[in-house]
């Protein structure tokens, strides 16, 4: 029998605000262990949360970005478990009324086609802390806890099974990190946890449509973590499934090094959150002013600006793609469109010289000194053969280096392009001179040689003579010799 | 014990006066607390309170001290206090030093008060008796062999037996009203949200208030003018502004209309505290109140509705308390799941862990329904229910208690028994409303009675006004 996989992501997004959920420590990454920590997250005896609102503005700015239907009025719970880097014994997280839910994000397939993934919900939650059982820092029997990251916002946002291979998890993650990046409300940087990622994960025989017993699979730190993991696990219940057994409901542990995944613990020993209302804390209210306030002040969403580039510019899709991909440098990239004529040509400097200086110095698209204007000045200086491509390039990065006006980069460069026909006389004249030799082969009809005396020009005039004008003057007197 | 008493602004003038300065007040009440037998503190400061009372009076004589400067005032163990040891009655804190002053610590130093301890307390606030401490039960100030009532024993027998002016406690069921009554003093639970909890050791959060103790009526409004008010780190205090609690508070009580509910004087009570109960209302009515019958239904429920919030607020609360980062760890520990359950078998006492079972029993799937949604859903009739009586009558006055001060010992076995000794108390803070216990005579074993005045929300200085007519008429 065939089966087909049925996948749902739960993926948790740390906020990128100043401080923490519920008190006023800083949420920066990598600080020395426990120094980032006050009364508040470290849930001594007495103390109280106070909401962070920049918290729930930046949930109903993901919420509202993927279509879903905002709670005006949405309730704080305390998940309840013991663990020793979750200091007060609880979470305070999100169950029965989360502040978004019901909405949807459009991945695109492998082949180009566009898939809508439903989102059952998105809520708001602490973190907890980091526990260190590394025998490199720690005694046998031995783990120290790291509290800095306890009370770090995070959202979960819950998917429907919606996805039914490896690539299309890896599609819509994809999309997620696209999304919180464009909305300036989390890194989306995995590696460093400030996005995670866990799957539900079942089989059911190919053409129905019920629901197969499901796994849960935890501690993917990678997007091709994410992808192997999955794949993994549908090989692991597919063979399971094949030789007649039974999938047991478990949560696995996925082990990037060796690639397989080991089980954590199985329905029996699943906890029983006991989940109730946080006393210390007021229903979360977003009336409708403010609702609106944060829809007005949403960026152009990708999946909007995709489609008005597609229709507007004559640029492939791939191009699209890849330049929409950053918010920062599709921003760059959207202002550029609107100051020059070909956008291809624009998309091709981006992709190509833009791209190239960002990567080698390693810089945020906003840390490049060239702006979009400065940009359209040089593709304009090309246009109208002022300077050659080439002394394009080396404009560029003078500018991006440097910030200062391409027509003073173009002369400080000393690139100015001679179209001066006088002087250009000049220089063919000193070619023919030099070269009879290859003079008379063109003229007995080797036509190949003019690219040589071409060049020769070229040189002459140390790359600044205007190509166009020098292969028609050339033309010009070579024929005159001709005749 | 009160005759010779004075109240905090009598005190305050003779301050002012030069006749005595805050350092000998606090040196003599550091004095009567070493001599006392009534185990009414877990840790005494005496230096601190000393230092500060020496501060006050270099205050008084530049003409710059707060508004209680001098004022000694005992702080229930319960409120986290910077850098002295918080141990909220129980073992598993024995060695906690905190970290932070709670709100209204911050809001005694500020006005200078002078905290001269830290009194015990039933663990956690769980009990009405205080002999749910780890530090030994308290003895009632009018009779040794009694208990002082509780959570709150420990604040209140020192006001009572004058090892301070004034107290702080806590009330989450009655823990403040119900050692009032029983120690033979005022003690106000204020509107929930009235106070900041922040620094407050949590027991059930939405019960949870900051209460009074003090011999007279206007050291309570002047406790609670400095006390009152929103406070930025507690998300459930209110913003509703304070009003000047003395203004009306010799006001009188001409044509109030007094809520006397039916459900309050039937089986159960001491007939002598019914009795001096209704002395007091005809004594009101004969000076101009209206009495108004009222019913009260869900009074029946009250119990069984706090018990199942408290508990499951609680078995939360207290998961904080898991060995790992401070006070009290087992010993010899295998693992983390020993760790956990040693350490707090341990650690908690049988009342703390009872009540952890049962409501950790109330949240789990399957049980949730049952009982803690049923249990907000008796919470909102309990609610419509003084909604609707305040329709008819500003205040609702009844018994605080059942009974008067019962023996050390004699229900400690029975939970059952002492939860019932919280009757008259629970409803209020199911409702969030305010209520103040002051004392009205004594009963035949010469054991104080209380009555208790329940106002709708924010309605402080009436509950004053009301109760400076009953103490200074002294019917």
């Amino acid at each position: 029998m065939k089966f087909e996989p049925v996948i749902g992501l739960e993926v948790h997004a740390q906020l990128a605000t100043n401080s923490k959920i519920f008190c006023g420590c800083s949420t920066q990454f990598g600080a020395e262990p426990n120094t980032q920590t006050c009364p508040v997250c470290l849930g001594l005896p007495g103390v109280l949360p106070v909401l962070n609102e920049k918290v729930v503005e930046y949930a109903v700015r993901m919420g509202l970005a993927v279509n879903c239907e905002i709670r005006e009025k949405s309730i704080l719970a305390r998940k309840n478990y013991f663990y020793p880097d979750l200091p007060k014994g609880y979470q305070i997280s999100q169950y029965e009324e989360p502040i978004c839910e019901h909405g949807r994000v459009d991945i695109q397939l492998e082949n180009g086609e566009m898939k809508r993934i439903r989102l059952t919900r998105i809520h708001i939650e602490e973190d907890a802390g980091k526990s260190i059982h590394d025998e490199a820092f720690v005694g046998k029997n031995e783990s120290l806890v790291d509290v800095n990251r306890c009370g770090t916002p995070l959202i979960e946002i819950v998917s429907e099974p919606d996805m039914h291979s490896p690539q299309e998890a890896y599609q819509y993650l994809t999309k997620i990190r696209q999304m919180v990046r464009w909305l300036g409300i989390c890194d989306g940087n995995m590696e460093e946890g400030s996005l995670r990622c866990d799957a539900n994960i079942s089989l059911r025989p190919e053409g129905t449509t019920g629901l197969g017993v499901k796994t849960e699979l935890k501690n993917m730190n990678t997007f091709r973590g994410v992808e192997k993991a999955l794949a993994y696990e549908i090989e692991r219940q597919n063979e399971v499934l094949q030789s007649g057994g039974e999938i047991v409901q478990q949560t696995l542990l996925w082990d990037e090094a060796a690639e397989t995944a080991h089980s954590m613990r199985s329905k029996e020993e699943a906890h029983d959150y006991r989940y109730f209302p946080d006393p210390d804390l007021l229903p979360v209210i977003v009336e409708k002013e403010w609702k609106q306030s944060i829809a007005d002040s949403l960026p152009e969403l990708p999946d909007v600006r995709r489609t008005r580039w597609l229709s507007n510019y004559d640029i492939p899709v791939y191009d699209v793609d890849l330049l929409n991909s950053d918010k920062g440098l599709s921003d760059y990239t959207d202002k550029l469109f609107g100051v020059v004529n070909d956008s291809k040509t624009a998309a091709n400097w981006v992709m190509g010289d833009v791209l190239r200086f960002i990567n080698d110095q390693k810089i945020e698209i906003h840390d490049c000194k060239a702006t979009p204007d400065d940009l359209a000045k040089i593709i304009q200086l090309v246009e109208k053969d002022l300077i050659s491509r080439s002394s394009g390039k080396k404009v560029f990065e003078e500018v991006a280096h440097h910030g200062l006006d391409p027509k003073k980069a173009v002369e400080k460069l000393g690139l100015a392009q001679v179209s001066d026909s006088g002087a250009l006389d000049q220089y063919i004249e000193d070619v023919i001179q030099n070269h009879s030799d290859e003079v008379e082969k063109y003229l007995s009809g080797k036509d190949k040689v003019f690219g040589f005396l071409m060049g020769q020009v070229m040189q002459a005039s140390k790359g600044k003579a205007n190509p166009g004008m020098v292969n028609q003057l050339l033309r010009k007197r070579l024929e005159e010799l001709k005749s | 014990m009160a005759e010779s008493r004075q109240t905090y602004q009598q005190i305050q003038s003779r301050l002012n006066n030069g006749e005595t300065t805050s350092e000998k007040l606090a040196l003599q009440y550091i004095e009567k607390i070493n001599k006392s037998d009534l185990n009414a503190f877990i840790t005494v400061l005496d230096e601190r309170a000393l230092d500060k009372a020496r501060e006050v009076d270099r205050k008084i004589q530049s003409g710059s001290a707060g508004p209680l400067a001098g004022m000694v005032v005992a702080v229930k163990d319960i409120f986290s206090m910077n850098k002295v040891r918080t141990t909220c009655g129980s073992k598993i804190l024995s060695s906690y030093i905190a970290p932070y002053d709670a709100h209204v610590v911050s809001l005694l130093e500020k006005a200078d008060a002078v905290i001269v301890g830290k009194t015990n307390m039933d663990e956690f606030g769980m009990g009405s008796s205080t002999e749910n401490s780890a530090y030994g039960s308290v003895k009632n100030p009018h009779d040794p062999d009694r208990i002082p009532g509780g959570s709150s024993g420990g604040s209140a027998a020192a006001v009572a037996a004058d090892l301070a002016m004034t107290a702080l406690g806590s009330d989450t069921g009655g823990s403040v009203r119900q050692p009032a009554a029983l120690c033979g003093i005022a003690g106000l639970r204020p509107t929930y949200g009235r106070i900041s909890r922040y620094g407050l050791i949590a027991f059930a959060s939405s019960l949870d208030t900051v209460g009074l103790f003090s011999q007279f009526v206007s050291d309570c409004a002047d406790l609670l003018q400095v006390l009152a008010g929103e406070d930025g780190n507690d998300s459930t205090s209110s913003p509703v502004a304070v009003p000047d609690y003395h203004e009306n508070i010799e006001q009188g009580i001409k044509g109030l209309r007094v809520g006397v509910p039916e459900e309050y004087f039937r089986g159960g009570l001491d007939s002598s505290i019914r009795e001096s109960v209704q002395n007091v209302l005809q004594a009101m009515e004969k000076e101009g109140a209206v009495l108004q019958p009222i019913k009260l239904p869900m009074t029946d429920y009250g119990i069984a509705t706090y018990y199942l919030i408290c508990t499951a607020e609680a078995s939360s609360n207290l998961a904080r308390y898991d060995a790992v980062k401070y006070g009290f760890r087992a010993s010899d520990i295998q693992d983390l799941d020993q760790m956990y359950l040693d350490s707090r078998h341990d650690g908690f006492g049988d009342e703390v862990k009872r009540r952890i079972m049962l409501g950790t029993y109330v949240l789990s799937a399957g049980y949730y329904d049952a009982y803690y949604i049923k249990a907000q859903k008796c919470r909102t009739l309990i609610q419509q229910d003084f909604k609707k009586a305040f329709e008819d009558c500003d205040v609702i006055i009844g018994p605080t208690t059942p009974t008067t001060a019962f023996k050390l010992g004699e229900k400690v076995d029975d939970p059952m028994s002492m939860y019932l000794s919280d009757i008259y108390t629970v409803t209020a803070p199911l409702a969030g409303l305010p209520a103040i216990s002051i004392p009205i005579g004594k009963d035949d074993s010469n054991l104080p009675i209380g009555i208790q005045i329940t106002s709708d929300a924010f309605q402080e200085d009436l509950l004053f006004r009301v109760a400076n007519w009953i103490e200074t008429s002294n019917p």
